[in-house]
């Protein structure tokens, strides 16, 4: 007799944020295989884009992810000024910078909070959320937003960072600071996170290299790989920046949770350092290429061309695409989020794991659907559809409409 | 005649055991989480939610899940209320002797300790859901892996208390309350004691089902494990199970390890006030032991794999247990 059963996690399940679809084929207590399916918060975002000029698509970016809402305006913007050949002044690519960063930690704990929920243990999830305030008052404070900031715009930012906000920015840079030993103490010493993090969840080098991991979950396995020292962009070629890599702190790359942990905790610290690095280099000057709006919307709509834009989301490599064709609103858009390249190395990362293992491993590649979600098959039994299946589709289409216009 | 009109004594006083063991249970687990949610830095819910919830879930549909097997689906949640209450009946609670002193001691309550836990793998595996049958076994191995240290602290008290008193009856309740055991384990064996103590409180996550042993639940891993198809009057009853259990583990630690009265020992009061005093320490005690075993444990750890319980269990919690068991009993001998 076979012990080997189905387990299916999701798409509703109290481990899981967002929905995605896991199904584990299980023996006792462990996992012996392991697939998932997408598609359960497809929004047609994308669809959406090619009804709206590039400005309102860029609050709809905004919306892709309630996390990364600096990231991906963002990348669309860059994408777009790559299009329009824009040029964005120096103030406006830093004041994105320290954004960018300020999103990132607040990312990052928000992320250990998760984390630590998943293994059970609610007090240190209560702890970081709470600590997590201070960087979203300063967010706050530098935008008039918590989350969503709405501050970015084609060709610069909307708001400048006064230079008496700077001792505000760098007290709540200290609170964390002091913190840091905290955290650390937290997360990396705790004798029962390390026996529920350590050794679980291995991605190996060559698995994440193959399967293309990207951000933290590949340079916890020892990648060197990361978008704003490989490609720098905004502020970063200014800046002195290395990939945080586990071995800079003395760890061995594994690329267990526990490592995982070890890198989100140490981008923590090199974000407050880039953003102290940005404060202290900040030159004044303009912080918009074209302030006049209707003028910039005019310029938008005469572009013709592809843009791309690769950003370091605090989950990863992201791509934005974008097409213009001298309409108004764009041809098309195209959004590759940081955790669409992190699924497959779920795989090897959950194959032979333990059912309890299973919400910790998926919550250490930081997964995040509602940015992930670009297609759905709403069509279950025929779901794979051939060319001439396409063919057929379209051509009865074509005789309805026919049919349609005869009457 | 004597001894039957006694015994209608006691059944008269059943309800009223129901009833108090019920609210004590309900308050125990009010506090709780009052109490986790202050140390954790949030508001938490009123005391009373406990109260709230039950009369909510009493209220709600009771759905049985259409690949349940009906009978058993449905019994299971009353057979743990049933042996929950059941157990506070042999246990010496307020300062009083048990209400059925003489009708079962020691060697039934751990038994009866244990029923609740296979009812609720039981009610899971008998829920058809995958989820409910991993937390079932989940359930069945955490309980073969804490149930031999329990019984090691068991057995070693009754039997450092037979080795002073041979002609008496071990391991009825009485006599345990009667005898503490401190002083009759001698300096060595009190070491042995507090190890063994250390080991019982070690224990009681597990029994009770709180973090770091709520395994056969784990909310975030298989969405409440056992409990995932139970609603209604069913989820309420389990609850209700959980936080009578609650009460009666903790009596049974006081019973083991602090069966001291305050009156009239160390204040003198007599009569009726003697015995309010002495309720009052009794419910002092209580909450100690709750929240050392249980409150204080399921803020400052994360969740156990049930391997990890199970290595844990059988390795350093056994290991504390038996060299407490053998400091304790040579204790007790050096004093004979």
């Amino acid at each position: 007799m076979s012990n080997s059963f189905e387990l299916c996690v999701g798409p509703i399940h109290p481990a899981l944020k967002e929905p995605i679809k896991l199904d584990f084929t299980v023996e006792g207590e462990r996992v012996k295989g392991v697939s998932f399916s997408l598609g359960q918060v497809h929004r047609a975002i994308e669809w959406a884009a090619t009804k709206r000029n590039p400005i309102q698509v860029l609050y709809m970016a905004e919306r892709i992810c309630g996390i990364c809402n600096m990231c991906h305006p963002m990348a669309f913007s860059m994408a777009v000024e790559n299009a329009a050949n824009i040029e964005v002044p120096e103030r406006a690519e830093y004041i994105r910078t320290i954004n960018v960063e300020l999103e990132r930690i607040h990312s990052h704990i928000l992320w250990a909070g998760v984390a630590a929920h998943e293994l059970g243990f609610d007090s240190v999830m209560h702890y970081t959320w709470r600590v997590r305030e201070k960087v979203l008052d300063i967010i706050e404070y530098l935008n008039g937003n918590r989350i969503t900031k709405g501050i970015l715009m084609v060709g610069g930012v909307r708001r400048d960072i006064q230079e008496k906000d700077y001792g505000k920015v760098r007290e709540a840079l200290d609170y964390y600071k002091e913190l840091y030993a905290k955290l650390e103490g937290i997360m990396l010493n705790d004798a029962s996170v390390r026996a529920r993090t350590k050794d679980i969840g291995i991605l190996t080098k060559k698995n994440a290299l193959e399967l293309c991991a990207v951000g933290p979950t590949a340079r916890a396995s020892g990648v060197k790989k990361d978008v704003r020292v490989d490609w720098p962009y905004a502020a970063y070629p200014d800046l002195d920046i290395k990939p945080v890599l586990p071995e800079t702190a003395g760890f061995k790359a594994t690329g267990d949770t526990y490592t995982r942990i070890i890198v989100r905790l140490l981008e923590i610290k090199q974000s407050i350092d880039l953003i102290e690095q940005c404060l202290d280099k900040m030159k004044p000057g303009p912080i918009l290429a074209e302030p006049v709006l209707q003028k910039l919307l005019v310029q938008l709509k005469n572009v013709q061309g592809e843009g791309v834009a690769f950003q370091e989301a605090p989950r990863g490599e992201l791509i934005h695409y974008i097409k213009m064709t001298g309409q108004e609103s764009p041809y098309a858009w195209k959004v590759r989020a940081p955790t669409y390249a992190n699924l497959p190395p779920l795989v090897p990362m959950l194959s032979e794991c333990e059912i309890a293992d299973i919400p910790i491993i998926v919550a250490s590649i930081d997964p995040c659907m509602s940015c992930t979600n670009r297609a759905i098959i709403t069509d279950k039994g025929n779901s794979v559809l051939s060319m001439d299946d396409l063919r057929e589709l379209s051509i009865r289409k074509t005789l309805a409409m026919q049919k349609e216009a005869s009457k | 005649m004597n001894l039957l009109t006694g015994a209608i004594a006691s059944l008269l006083l059943v309800p009223i055991f129901v009833v108090v063991g019920i609210f004590l249970g309900l308050l125990f687990r009010g506090i709780d989480r009052k109490l986790g949610a202050r140390m954790q830095a949030r508001v938490g819910p009123p005391v009373r939610q406990p109260f709230i919830d039950l009369r909510k879930l009493l209220m709600k549909e009771n759905m049985v899940p259409r690949h349940a097997i009906g009978w058993v689906f449905n019994s299971a949640p009353v057979i743990a209320l049933v042996s929950a209450l059941l157990l506070l009946l042999y246990l010496p609670l307020f300062g009083f002797a048990p209400l059925l002193e003489g009708y079962g001691d020691l060697i039934l309550i751990m038994y009866l300790l244990m029923v609740p836990a296979i009812a609720l793998a039981i009610g899971g595996f008998s829920s058809g859901s995958t989820y409910a049958s991993v937390g079932a076994q989940r359930e069945l191995v955490l309980m073969m892996s804490y149930e031999f240290a329990l019984a090691v602290v068991t057995v070693t008290i009754a039997f450092i208390v037979s080795l002073a008193n041979p002609l008496l009856n071990a391991f009825s309740l009485a006599t345990l309350a009667a005898l503490p055991v401190w002083e009759l384990a001698g300096p060595i064996g009190a070491i042995g004691l507090v190890l063994l103590l250390l080991a019982l409180m070690l224990v009681m996550p597990a029994e009770l089902g709180r973090i770091p042993g709520d395994i056969a639940e784990a909310k975030t891993e298989i969405a409440d494990g056992v409990l995932v198809e139970y609603s209604g009057r069913n989820l309420a009853l389990f609850n209700l199970a959980q936080d009578v259990r609650t009460i009666a583990f903790a009596a049974l630690v006081v019973a083991f390890f602090f069966p001291y009265n305050i009156a009239p020992h160390f204040i003198t009061l007599e009569g009726s006030a003697g015995m309010i005093a002495n309720a009052a320490f009794f419910l002092i005690k209580l909450f100690i032991v709750v929240f050392a075993g249980s409150i204080f444990v399921h803020v400052a750890v994360a969740r156990f794999r049930v391997d990890q319980a199970a290595k844990t269990y059988w390795g350093p919690v056994l290991g504390i247990a038996l060299v407490g068991m053998a400091l304790a009993i040579f204790g007790a001998m050096m004093v004979i």
